[in-house]
């Protein structure tokens, strides 16, 4: 349980560091086109949507609610209003 | 006239589609409106991603890159990336849980209920209604105006205009017809199931079109075919200085046209891009020569005439025709050179709005389990990253002079994408991106329509008029009932030709992300009252219009809250000090008012450990 919630927090943090690293000052008036064809700009904010996915991914991992035990309740408590 | 059909087989798909959905119908009400929570992870992803991407995904994306550059992805795109997934983890499967729990339908119902107030349901319904019916009318402006622009050539004799570019095309009024019909025939019969199946359905058509086109367009830009119109496959000097001379007379004309509309209507802004549009008209045409040198230059490098001269093994490939077409952009298309860094950063408060979205809350409910969420938020970014990737690419290439000047590049930059594909591609191509683009506006416009239905038959009249006095089905007919008479009036009210609509999705998005501080607190703050939820609502909403108010309601499109600090001045979005005030004056009034009951607060938070 605490080794869970110590693995959510280190989750928490790659999402704060996503919003900072999302800031990137330093390619802000770098033209380089990589693999000869995207620009640098691009090229770094789609690393970062990729890198969102694998956080997320992370925090699918680590940082999920239980939330199926409420669901289980909701489901009892329309199986109740059916009958 | 090939593209008016395709477009007409796919709106037949789409029908078929939504009317197969209609015959899993149970009846009940929440089977219409939530399709009986049986959606799992694949359809919740789809259906979620089309209805966050509208139209703009595709030609606002290309469009908004004609203009900033790279920039926009990172603005628009990676931001979105990480908020909306942020969305759906700590508010969709949060609101998923507590409505399975309590049968919400609708957001007022769970903010009634979680702040044990009537009244907020009647403070919340007509912002939030009034902040939809802009979005839902850009949707519908924008299906018009495609239709118009794709089928122009089909129909010359019935729908003569002055301009080549709409000539012989359907009217937007009936292309706006057409679409709404479609959207509430599917809606209508289908309910949420259908929408479902109707938005996985156009997800994946705009999603596949988008990279297709993007091909097609990369290989001829990149390859400088686009020029190849002689037999022979090439084009003299001589015919590209014609070219040039052609191009700004035709910019000339577009622009004094335009300073005469702005000088009867009194734009102030539409009078200074009139006339900033004649001097560069005039400057292009005292240097037509010197472009058309500078244009023969850059194609000089491509071999004109490669059917003649090259064998297919040894012609340039798609990388290659990448590369070579990334390259003739300048400097400014390739930074973010125009972009101020505060603004970007504040910028990634607008996805938040994804939090308040009324349409997105009704499709959190639909899912299955709360393991469904799994996918669309690990997948989210990653198809934002698929699709705007290459709209942003064809936006920076068609600011390069691999473009042909003639016809000239429309005035306005959404219609950038749709005129590339127009010129540069065939008729079967440009009439599938036609249904690409209509499918990421019909997939936004079907769940719109839907929640407002849900919104005015749960929230208003059942619920004013007494739920028991109605049974299940009669409670779907009177939804049906309210979706018929919005799509009517949005219908009409977009005949009223309202062009500064467009210029309010950011307001909009603005206002619903200053709602978000409100759901988010109402999910993980236990000390939220309803006084204090009541003056974060009318102090987001005061402040809101004192910024819209500010910006001339619109009119001045690029207003921003300026601080300066010593000699350097940083721009902020609006709904930065929206949002602030909100939150402030939320947690202040809660703090000083008597906390909620503690019967209401268990129903809602697991007990302290």
């Amino acid at each position: 349980m605490a080794g869970q919630r110590i693995a959510g927090l280190w989750v928490w943090g790659l999402v704060l560091l996503l919003i900072v690293l999302h800031q990137d000052n330093f390619f802000w008036h770098d033209d380089t086109l990589v693999l000869g064809f995207l620009p640098i700009g691009l090229f770094y904010h789609a690393c970062i949507s990729v890198a969102a996915a694998v956080t997320w991914f992370l925090g699918t991992k680590f940082a999920w609610p239980d939330y199926e035990t409420e669901s289980s309740a909701a489901d009892s408590i329309e199986a109740e209003d059916a009958r | 006239m090939t593209q008016f059909l395709i477009i007409m087989i796919y709106l037949g798909l789409l029908l078929g589609l939504g009317l197969i959905a209609s015959t899993m119908f149970r009846g009940t009400k929440k089977d219409y409106m939530q399709a009986s929570h049986s959606i799992g992870p694949f359809l919740l992803l789809m259906s979620l991603f089309g209805t966050t991407m509208t139209a703009f995904a595709l030609v606002g994306s290309s469009g908004e890159a004609f203009k900033e550059g790279i920039g926009v992805y990172g603005m628009l795109a990676s931001s979105s990336g990480i908020v909306h997934s942020l969305c759906f983890f700590l508010i969709g499967v949060k609101l998923w849980s507590l409505g399975r729990r309590y049968g919400y339908t609708t957001q007022i119902q769970f903010f009634r209920d979680r702040l044990q107030s009537d009244r907020i349901g009647l403070l919340l319904f007509p912002i939030l209604v009034g902040l939809i019916i802009p979005y839902l009318l850009i949707g519908v402006l924008a299906s018009g105006s495609t239709i118009q622009q794709m089928t122009s050539g089909a129909f010359p004799g019935m729908f003569p205009t002055d301009s080549p570019a709409t000539h012989g095309g359907l009217p937007p009024w009936l292309g706006s017809l057409i679409i709404c019909l479609v959207v509430l025939i599917y809606v209508f019969f289908g309910g949420m199931r259908g929408t479902a199946w109707a938005n996985a359905f156009q997800t994946i058509v705009f999603m596949v079109l988008g990279l297709v086109t993007f091909v097609v367009i990369a290989n001829k830009l990149g390859s400088g075919s686009a020029f190849d119109k002689n037999q022979d496959g090439t084009t003299s000097f001589e015919e590209l200085v014609a070219m040039e001379e052609t191009t700004a007379k035709a910019k000339l004309a577009a622009g004094e046209a335009a300073l005469k509309k702005a000088i009867r209507d009194g734009g102030e802004e539409d009078f200074e891009n009139a006339e900033e549009a004649i001097a560069q008209a005039k400057q292009s045409l005292e240097l037509t020569e010197e472009n058309a040198r500078k244009r023969w230059n850059l194609l000089s490098k491509f071999d004109r005439n490669q059917d003649q001269k090259i064998s297919p093994d040894e012609r340039p490939g798609f990388f290659e025709n990448l590369a070579s077409a990334t390259q003739a952009a300048g400097h400014d298309k390739l930074t973010r050179e125009h972009i101020s860094k505060t603004k970007f950063f504040t910028y990634l408060l607008i996805p938040l709005s994804v939090g308040m979205f009324p349409h997105i809350f009704q499709h959190w409910l639909t899912a299955k389990s709360a393991d469904s969420f799994k996918l669309p938020v690990v997948a989210h970014p990653i198809f934002i990253m698929i699709v705007w990737v290459p709209c942003v690419l064809i936006g920076v290439w068609a600011t390069t002079q691999l473009v042909p000047p003639v016809p000239p590049l429309p005035s306005n930059p959404n219609a950038i994408l749709p005129f590339l594909v127009k010129t540069q591609t065939s008729d079967l191509l440009a009439g599938f991106l036609t249904a690409g683009i209509l499918a990421a506006i019909m997939s936004s416009l079907d769940s719109q329509f839907l929640c407002m239905g849900a919104m005015f038959e749960n929230d208003i009249f059942t619920y004013y008029m007494g739920k028991d006095r109605f049974s299940e089905k009669q409670q779907v007919w009177i939804t049906r009932g309210f979706i018929v008479l919005i799509v009517a009036i949005t219908y009409l009210l977009s005949l009223s030709h309202p062009v500064s609509v467009f210029t309010l999705g950011v307001w909009c998005f603005s206002g619903f992300s200053s709602l978000f501080p409100l759901v988010v607190a109402a999910l993980y703050w236990r000390r939220l009252t309803k006084t204090g939820a009541y003056t974060s609502v009318i102090a987001a909403a005061g402040t809101w219009w004192y910024h819209f108010s500010a910006s001339n309601y619109a009119t001045n499109r690029g207003y921003m809250i300026e601080w300066a600090l010593g000699t350097e001045t940083y721009e902020f979005m609006p709904v930065t000090m929206i949002m602030l005030v909100a939150t402030v004056v939320m947690i202040v009034v809660s703090l000083v008012t008597e906390p909620p009951e503690q019967e209401v607060v268990d129903r809602f938070f697991s007990p302290k450990t």
